[in-house]
């Protein structure tokens, strides 16, 4: 194979592939998007099962359940979603100061909400409801622990985007980078409204 | 609360490992260990006395090129086969043995480790990179790419696997493997009862190579989609690259169920969670219904490539357009879609009723229809052609017959009252066997006679290819007609001791049968050695890139492909293109100009994120968490510096292509 | 919804604007209900589900932009594609344990 490289070229002849290459790259992000889908889908599953089982004489989710907390967490979440939009608008229009400060906003947001979960499993955890105490807390856990997990590294890739544009500035392939990880943000949105619905505001009636 | 079951507290060096756990005294292990560690040294010792660890690092460990990912894959396969094979030959020999006159020569915890060590293996590390192999070396060839859609992922998907085969072969030598069964039902694979490291390593083997196996199909789905050569309309697309994207459809939405049960798996193992224990509310047949939701898809994701293979090689040996080509991705999208509403057949004696079993037991006589439609859309292919009886169709014509022998068992068993009785006997093992080998292996053996040529510059023998595939057909019935007879007569499956006598002669001739196929395995490890001596004879040699006549775009090119596939990228017409183009005088004609090329540059990161998931999934299940925060901060560390790489592609310049391209048009006399 | 820099199918403020609205009032009627718990525990039920669907599509639309045009085609058909492998999953777990549980005189 050839060893010959032709960097000097690159960028003169690289206008050509901006276009596929981002429309390529994206594409393949939602691929993955889809597959984490099913991820969720299988851990909603589990969630579901195991909650029309026994509960095993553990703390009954109804008692420890606190909506408004959840409304909290839930706002956060969808605040982030709708700042790191703005954050896109800014980031086409090549401004990188409004793109970075709701960018900041986004990850404050994020970082409020995880901690707010956090605190939420501390408390649970304090009134006797750990992962270990029956199959339904460690379908819980496991189910709303998956989203915090994506969350945590949703906003380890921000703190790497942040480098990649101190490095480089709003490149066509940071671009391609942060389309992605807007598609993952707002995937986990999606994903927290499916939690909200199905695990907390069922979870006071059933 | 509930206390962490996980009761040893490890040391914190050397976590649980010991020098107790090799298994040194064990006299079938301890000569295959000695067998492999001095094969390792020859082979180390070969290749720095050769002074090839550069070519092997520059042109295959760091390589991005879908060409060589897919002949490693291939070749792995085909080693982890020959260990897979081991394992059947000492099950049936021990068996065989083990009748109400002997009781053989395995001790039974040693044979239940080699009854789940062939299924793991067959089914994870020879079958699947067997098709993700395929998927490498034919999909962007056959639809006109450089190469897939994301270089980098394709070697780390490798590089994954690869951590996965080291892991479980690894078990063998380093504690003991698993001895719950290749699916590793609970409860027997929890904590209690199976308290050493043999379903940890199944359980981080299966989880890293799975992770590979999501992003192959992530790559190949955007491949196939975004990449196809300009003119290549859906319906356009080689019937290969449309099970090649069907199949990956399944494996993109049922790899994330596996991972993440076996996840809640390994937190009920390692810290005590209850997900699928008996007591507190945990669920065990939750556990066998994710299992097999996966795993049922799953093994349409094995299957369809290789009707893919079959597809081709009908249509390029019979000289005829393949028959009813849209009836027949229509019914790869029925059973792709099939495929999903059937799970539950693997436990019909669950006891969830008889409207839940009906349904699943339905659904699973209606798969059989869309098979049979591909069935005959082959055998009318071959209705009227000119079929060629070369070694790639032997195998093809034994596929169809074994194949649907295998499908019509499988309709037995769909009847859930009949399951009831047959389900966990021989008959079910010979069943899937039918299935897998008949219809799995030998469709892959028509792809390797047929796709060999293309990667490796020459041709297999046919003659050897052709016994080979009679001794596979004839050592196939004699061991398997046995086992659906014994299956019928009451015998379980996975069975350490036969006492009943009756039982021995079906034994005695499925031992019989093991000893033909393995006459046919080693004939076609003696034909791939001999073929490679014999590379330079005109009557093997394929000079120009298209010994058969073929009617596909992956022979447009020499053989083995330039590196960066076709120098121009094709306009698509046909479904045959190559066919079409050598009718109407078009084929292998000199563009009127070159340009430059832009390729991806091979990198370290996919080969040294491989070898930190090997690490963190060997200190996990040792318990070494000095080792598995290395092996974790590794991956992460290595693929966020590879993300600040610059400079990943590069350009072939004219010149270079013109010469690459002239020297082979000139072979082709063009 | 290709974020490419050469067209402009990446969304406008107006269009993240409604979408925040839409999805606050979507996620304040279930919330509201179910704190309140002002009606009938199926009517509530229901709503939560049609209100958890109503927001997923608002901000499939609005925040990733995916509409129905020829450019979206093959995201709209895996998504499609995933939604039916979900509802296999989920609907077909709960299905098959629904009966089993019913069978083994789990629980209910």
């Amino acid at each position: 194979m050839s060893n010959t490289t032709h960097s000097e070229l690159h960028h003169a002849a690289h206008d050509d592939h901006h276009h596929d290459e981002s429309e390529k790259v994206i594409f393949g992000f939602w691929i993955y998007i889809m597959s984490d889908c099913l991820l969720f889908a299988t851990l909603f599953a589990v969630y579901a099962v195991l909650s029309n089982g026994f509960y095993a004489g553990g703390v009954d989710p109804k008692s420890l359940i606190d909506l408004n907390f959840v409304l909290g967490e839930t706002a956060l979440l969808l605040f982030s979603s709708f700042t790191f939009g703005m954050a896109m608008l800014y980031a086409y229009q090549k401004n990188e100061f409004a793109m970075k400060a709701w960018l900041i906003v986004t990850f404050l947001l994020g970082a409020g909400f995880l901690v707010m979960e956090l605190y939420e499993f501390y408390h649970f955890s304090h009134e006797g409801a750990t992962p270990f105490s029956n199959g339904y807390w460690s379908a819980f856990y496991a189910l709303v622990g998956t989203h915090g997990m994506h969350v945590f590294w949703g906003m380890i890739w921000m703190i790497a985007m942040f480098v990649h544009f101190a490095r480089d500035g709003i490149t066509e392939s940071n671009l391609i980078r942060l389309s992605c990880l807007s598609l993952f943000w707002h995937f986990l949105d999606i994903i927290w409204i499916c939690v909200f619905s199905f695990v907390y505001l069922f979870g006071v009636y059933s | 609360m509930a206390v962490n079951t996980v009761v040893e507290n490890p040391d914190p060096i050397f976590g649980k490992l010991s020098l107790e756990v090799i298994p040194y005294h064990d006299p079938v292990v301890l000569p295959v260990m000695i067998m492999v560690i001095l094969g390792g040294i020859f082979m180390t010792g070969l290749i720095t006395y050769k002074g090839w660890w550069g070519y092997l690092w520059n042109e295959w460990l760091t390589s991005v090129d879908h060409k060589k990912i897919g002949i490693m894959y291939i070749i792995v396969a085909i080693v982890m086969l020959l260990r897979g094979f081991a394992d059947a030959f000492l099950m049936r020999s021990h068996q065989a043995l083990a009748t109400s006159f002997d009781t053989g020569y395995l001790p039974p915890e040693h044979y239940d480790q080699i009854f789940t060590a062939h299924g793991v293996i067959m089914i994870f590390f020879v079958i699947t990179p067997i098709v993700a192999g395929l998927f490498n070396l034919i999909t962007p060839l056959q639809i006109g790419a450089r190469d897939v859609a994301f270089p980098f992922l394709n070697s780390l998907s490798f590089w994954f696997f690869m951590a996965g085969v080291v892991l479980i072969n690894a078990s063998l030598f380093i504690g003991e493997f698993a001895s719950m069964g290749w699916l590793a039902y609970v409860p027997l694979s929890g904590i209690e009862y199976s308290p050493g490291v043999g379903v940890d390593y199944w359980i981080w083997s299966l989880q890293i190579s799975g992770i590979g196996t999501t992003l192959t199909a992530v790559n190949f789905i955007a491949t196939i989609i975004k990449l196809r050569a300009p003119g290549m309309g859906l319906w356009k697309m080689p019937v290969f690259t449309w099970t090649a994207l069907v199949a990956n459809a399944l494996a993109l939405v049922i790899f994330p169920i596996l991972t993440v049960t076996i996840f809640l798996l390994t937190f009920d193992r390692y810290f005590g969670t209850h997900f699928f224990t008996n007591e507190l509310g945990g669920n065990q047949m939750m556990y066998v219904n994710l299992i097999w939701a996966w795993g049922h898809p799953e093994v349409y994701f094995l299957i369809l490539p290789i009707f893919g293979v079959i597809s081709e090689v009908v249509a390029t040996f019979s000289k005829k357009r393949i028959f009813g080509y849209k009836t027949l991705i229509w019914a790869i999208l029925a059973i792709a879609v099939l495929s999903f509403l059937v799970w539950l057949h693997h436990f019909f004696t669950m006891g969830s009723g008889a409207a839940v079993n009906s349904f699943f037991g339905v659904m699973t006589m209606v798969i059989a229809i869309p098979t049979g439609v591909k069935l005959f859309n082959w055998i009318f292919t071959m209705y009227k052609g000119r079929v060629e009886m070369n070694a790639a169709m032997w195998w093809v014509i034994a596929m169809l017959v074994t194949f649907t022998v295998g499908g019509m068992t499988g309709v037995m068993l769909s009847i859930p009252s009949n399951d009831f009785v047959l389900h966990n006997s021989m008959f079910l093992v010979a069943h899937f066997h039918n299935v897998l080998i008949g219809g799995a292996f030998y469709g892959f053996m028509a792809g390797l006679f047929y796709w060999f040529p293309k990667f490796t510059g020459f041709k297999l023998n046919e003659a050897m290819g052709k016994m080979s595939c009679a001794l596979w057909f004839v050592g196939f019935f004699l061991a398997w007609v046995p086992m659906y007879l014994a299956g019928f007569d009451g015998m379980t499956r996975r069975l350490n001791y036969v006492d009943n006598p009756e039982w021995a002669i079906y034994l005695y001739i499925a031992f019989a049968g093991v000893l033909v196929i393995a006459a046919g395995l080693g004939l076609i490890v003696l034909n791939i050695a001999w073929s490679m001596l014999k590379r330079n004879d005109p009557a093997y040699k394929d000079v120009d890139g298209d010994p058969w006549d073929a009617p596909t775009l992956e022979w447009m090119t020499d053989s083995p492909p330039q590196f960066y596939n076709f120098a121009v990228t094709p306009h698509i017409h046909d479904l045959e293109e190559l066919r079409y183009r050598k009718k109407n005088g078009m084929a292998f004609k000199k563009p009127a100009k070159y340009s430059r090329i832009h390729m991806p540059k091979n990198t370290w990161a996919g080969v040294v994120i491989g070898v930190f998931s090997m690490a963190f999934g060997f200190a996990m299940v040792w318990h070494l968490w000095w080792l598995a925060i290395i092996g974790f901060v590794g991956m992460v560390g290595s693929f966020v510096m590879y993300n600040f790489e610059r400079n990943k592609d590069y350009y072939v310049e004219i010149d270079e292509v013109e010469a690459v391209e002239s020297e082979w048009l000139a072979r082709k006399k063009v | 919804m290709s974020h490419s820099a050469e067209n402009h199918s990446h969304g406008s403020i107006k269009e993240y604007v409604l979408g925040l609205i839409l999805s606050i009032v979507l996620t304040a009627i279930p919330f509201y209900l179910a704190i309140t718990k002002a009606l009938d525990v199926k009517i509530t039920m229901f709503i939560i589900v049609i209100c958890a669907v109503a927001q997923l599509l608002v901000q499939m639309i609005l925040f990733l932009h995916i509409k129905a045009d020829e450019k979206n085609t093959w995201n709209i058909a895996t998504a499609l594609y995933s939604l039916m492998i979900v509802f296999f999953v989920v609907g077909g777990s709960l299905w098959i344990f629904m009966h089993l549980n019913h069978n083994m005189l789990m629980g209910h």
